[in-house]
């Protein structure tokens, strides 16, 4: 596979996010912070309903990775989280070449960016990837 | 605000088994479609030792602890009050299922941005299994709103 910057390498749109998914996430992350999963808990410090875990997106931009490249070949992977996910968010992730560098590192490295955003086009996190090509 | 002298902080090393059953819960919980973290036998055929952990499988690790907010009690934070904000994973191996992970956290940096309205934690875990090799490390950026 050949790559060059701009290049568009994954399209990922994952199924609408419902209670049911914040509860497997919770029980299968260990994250059992109330705010994504008992909407008392979540109404009690403002919010209007459960949020998503922001870790749950993330889990969905290294799809957008492991669907192009093995695993092992990931070298750092970073987000940053933009705005929370909400019940019923259909959260599409995208993966764009950055850059291709073999500058001062020994191994040939492919910089990514990642996005994902819902249905409406808002971004919940953008994140960047270093993959090794070596 | 949050003591600077708790900058280079270290928490207690803690170990956790990574179990196959949790990582193949978080699978279908991602609506993981590839095979091999979710089946032995279909991670096996594909050359790894046992189920992988998936790329950001890591913070599972640190949340799977019988007191998962001690480290922000430790500096008089209040978990509610702390969103996620950033995470980086540098990765230097696979984690597989069977593992024993040692997981050492530090605090890496304290500060705040307008006027204090804003302030910033950063935490910095290593993780080594039981072989020795350093397989991730991850930071975290926290979050602490004092404007609202």
């Amino acid at each position: 596979m050949t790559f060059e910057a701009g290049q568009t390498l994954s399209n990922l749109t994952k199924p609408p996010i419902t209670r049911t998914t914040l509860a497997l996430y919770c029980g299968a992350s260990h994250d059992h912070n109330p705010i994504h999963v008992d909407m008392d808990a979540a109404r009690a410090i403002g919010l209007s309903d459960v949020i998503g875990h922001g870790m749950l997106t993330m889990a969905y931009m290294g799809q957008c990775l492991t669907a192009v490249f093995q695993q092992d070949q990931i070298r750092q992977f970073q987000t940053r989280f933009i705005s929370p996910t909400h019940i019923g968010d259909e959260i599409t992730c995208q993966s764009v070449v950055r850059s291709i560098s073999d500058g001062d590192h020994p191994e040939q490295m492919l910089e990514i960016d990642i996005t994902a955003c819902d249905q409406n086009g808002q971004t919940k996190a953008v994140g960047t990837a270093l993959i090794t090509l070596a | 605000m949050i003591d600077r002298h708790h900058i280079g902080h270290s928490c207690p090393p803690s170990t956790v088994r990574v179990e196959a059953g949790f990582l193949k819960l978080f699978a279908k919980a991602t609506d993981e479609p590839d095979p091999i973290y979710h089946n032995e036998h279909a991670a096996r055929a594909a050359g790894h030792r046992d189920i992988p952990a998936m790329p950001t499988y890591g913070t599972c690790l640190l949340l799977n602890n019988p007191a998962p907010t001690a480290y922000l009690e430790d500096l008089g934070v209040n978990p509610q009050s702390v969103l996620h904000a950033e995470q980086t994973f540098f990765t230097t191996g696979m984690i597989y299922a069977g593992d024993d992970i040692t997981l050492h956290r530090k605090v890496t940096d304290i500060y705040d941005k307008k006027d204090g309205a804003l302030e910033f934690v950063e935490w910095e875990t290593q993780a080594v299994n039981q072989f020795g090799e350093t397989v991730l490390t991850m930071r975290v950026k926290g979050v602490i709103r004092h404007d609202l």
